[in-house]
């Protein structure tokens, strides 16, 4: 069934953080514990008054449905369910659902016997979630600084946001956050390169060893970072790419109202080359 | 258990230099050029080098260095030689694409677009003969061409920018400048000019597999950091002898999300998603002018645009 063949061995009780043996089970593949729960209660009603939203809104295209934020009229307060209430009950059902999913993931690394580094790992994406649809609209004074849930909607709302601050792309923060995602891509890419061509070397070869994946980086590029550094490396650079993420926007409207193209004025006025 | 999350190398063994292997026959030598660095150590490899050049890689190097002084030198002539506003308007200088009136033509006034077109054939020369490094190292250390086509896959989307998409469209000025906020400016006006590039499709896969590869590299990173004390990182004797650190990796994600990868095949997954992200990207530039005119009309007639 959904039972691999070793894992029998490993599927034992402890570990949990809340409820001790009461949710130690599993269903299928999935383990369940007290967050399992949890997650699977916020994710069903999030997705429900999501449906309710399109419901009252009038398409089922799922390219156009939108869940939208309250207008900025409201400030911080509780909206309306027609106007932007849904969106603020989807938003705290993600965040329960974000949160237990990753309260739930340390439960089965403790199970495990595994390091925390997925579970801050993803914390991480969640800050970032939280930084658009609460740190920021909170600073700002109105929930409807939020992002609407919707396919197109959301890309709208990036969009417009972007141009309201002049041109997103000169945003030091943005420009390092892309560089980030950038450089994360390109460094996937040759790490998952290198491991492929060291067991696939190519019909009748021998499988290769981790010395020539060093020899190969540092005769091609002088050097190699090492099969424990590279996983360090990735998970640096992919965090970086959403904490950077997360500042460009969290910056633009709480720290900068402008255009950021004026921004680098303040570059252009440095003593030492001003005119 | 805060003590061994495994973010450090916390007790650095210092030996002799690898010099690694030395498989492969036609290998001219290697520069005996090494050097260790502790800050290095402390997250990966303390050693560098040694380096290998062989032609390719000389003559690659020549060609990038060509290109860059002519892009350099425009942008220093531009600012009348003065070395000072140099770097105080590096960020706005620019070696720009050839004007719209020499079409594709190839020899042209040189500041008119001659030197771009130059400092493009010189750096699309240095690339390829790099990519030949690349390949001709892994053949001989008898190693597989993976890494050559993710790069193959990159070097797509350098030419769809500044070669392929300029020659279907008959100008030279349809490619992307030399320079910081220019090539923003040019990436800025390609998407207001054929109507918000967030309606075009491709764009939107090449985002997801940029945005999927950093999750990847995360959940992955993390994932052979968190099974390390069990010798997670040795990923290539765990592909061939499955040990426990593969095991409770796989069991992570299998009890997390009810499906799981194996050592070999996140391996797969990665290079999969990061070279989807240059060629879906390339394509979807490619199309662009080419045949759709307005990706916001497009996706109005595709019932995903919404007036």
């Amino acid at each position: 069934m959904a039972l691999l063949n070793f894992e029998r061995k490993y599927r034992i009780r402890g570990g949990t953080l809340v409820g001790g043996d009461m949710f130690d089970f599993w269903v299928g593949p999935f383990y369940v514990g007290f967050f399992g729960v949890t997650a699977l209660f916020f994710a069903f009603l999030g997705t429900a008054l999501i449906f309710l939203g399109a419901s009252m809104e009038g398409t089922w295209n799922p390219w156009l449905i939108s869940i939208d934020p309250p207008p900025i009229e409201y400030g911080l307060q509780l909206a309306p369910m027609a106007d932007g209430g849904i969106w603020q009950l989807v938003t705290i059902c993600a965040i329960g659902a974000f949160g237990s999913w990753a309260l739930r993931e340390v439960e089965i690394s403790r199970k495990l016997g595994m390091g925390l580094h997925v579970p801050i790992a993803f914390g991480v994406a969640v800050f970032a979630y939280v930084t658009l649809v609460v740190i920021r609209p909170f600073l700002m004074g109105a929930w409807g600084h939020g992002f609407p849930y919707g396919i197109m909607s959301h890309l709208d709302w990036v969009s417009n946001v972007g141009y309201s601050y002049g041109n997103f792309h000169y945003n030091p923060a943005h420009m390092v956050a892309i560089t980030f995602f950038f450089t994360t891509t390109l460094a996937l890419s040759m790490h998952g390169g290198l491991v492929l061509s060291a067991v696939n070397p190519g019909r009748g070869k021998t499988v290769k060893t981790p010395e020539h994946e060093n020899v190969f980086f540092r005769d091609f590029i002088g050097y190699s970072v090492g099969t424990l550094g590279i996983h360090r490396l990735g998970l640096f650079l992919a965090l970086s790419a959403g904490i950077w993420s997360a500042i460009c926007i969290v910056i633009s409207g709480p720290l900068y109202e402008g255009s950021w193209i004026d921004w680098w004025d303040g570059w252009k006025n440095l003593a030492i080359w001003r005119v | 258990m805060a003590d061994y999350q495994n973010i450090f190398t916390q007790v650095q063994v210092r030996g002799h230099t690898d010099y690694g292997v030395t498989e492969g026959t036609n290998s001219e030598p290697r520069y005996n050029l090494t050097a260790t660095s502790h800050l290095l150590g402390r997250i990966g490899d303390a050693q560098l080098g040694p380096l290998y050049l062989g032609w390719s890689g000389v003559a690659s190097l020549i060609c990038g260095f060509i290109a860059i002084e002519i892009i350099g030198l425009n942008m220093w002539a531009s600012v009348g030689w003065d070395p000072i506003k140099f770097f105080g308007q590096l960020p706005w200088l620019s070696l720009d694409a050839p004007l719209p009136e020499h079409g594709l033509k190839l020899f042209m006034p040189l500041n008119e677009g001659g030197w771009w077109l130059m400092a493009g054939m010189f750096l699309t020369a240095s690339i390829l003969l790099w990519w030949v490094r690349s390949y001709r190292r892994a053949v001989s250390l008898g190693m597989g061409t993976h890494v050559c086509w993710a790069f193959a896959a990159a070097i797509w989307l350098y030419l769809v920018l500044g070669l392929i998409r300029p020659v279907m469209m008959g100008s030279w000025s349809e490619a992307v400048p030399f320079g910081i906020f220019t090539h923003l400016d040019w990436t800025n006006n390609l998407s207001l000019v054929y109507g918000n590039f967030f309606y075009n499709p491709f764009h939107m896969l090449s985002i997801v597999f940029l945005y999927g590869s950093a999750l990847l590299f995360a959940m992955h990173g993390a994932t052979i950091l968190a099974v390390g004390r069990y010798g997670g990182e040795r990923e290539i004797e765990q592909i061939t002898d499955r040990g426990t650190a593969s095991e409770r990796a796989a069991l992570f994600w299998r009890w997390t999300m009810g499906f799981n990868a194996s050592m070999e095949s996140i391996h797969r997954w990665a290079w999969w998603f990061a070279i989807l992200c240059p060629i879906t990207g390339g394509i979807g530039v490619l199309l662009t002018g080419t045949v759709v005119d307005n990706w916001f009309l497009w996706g109005a007639d595709n019932g995903f645009a919404r007036f």
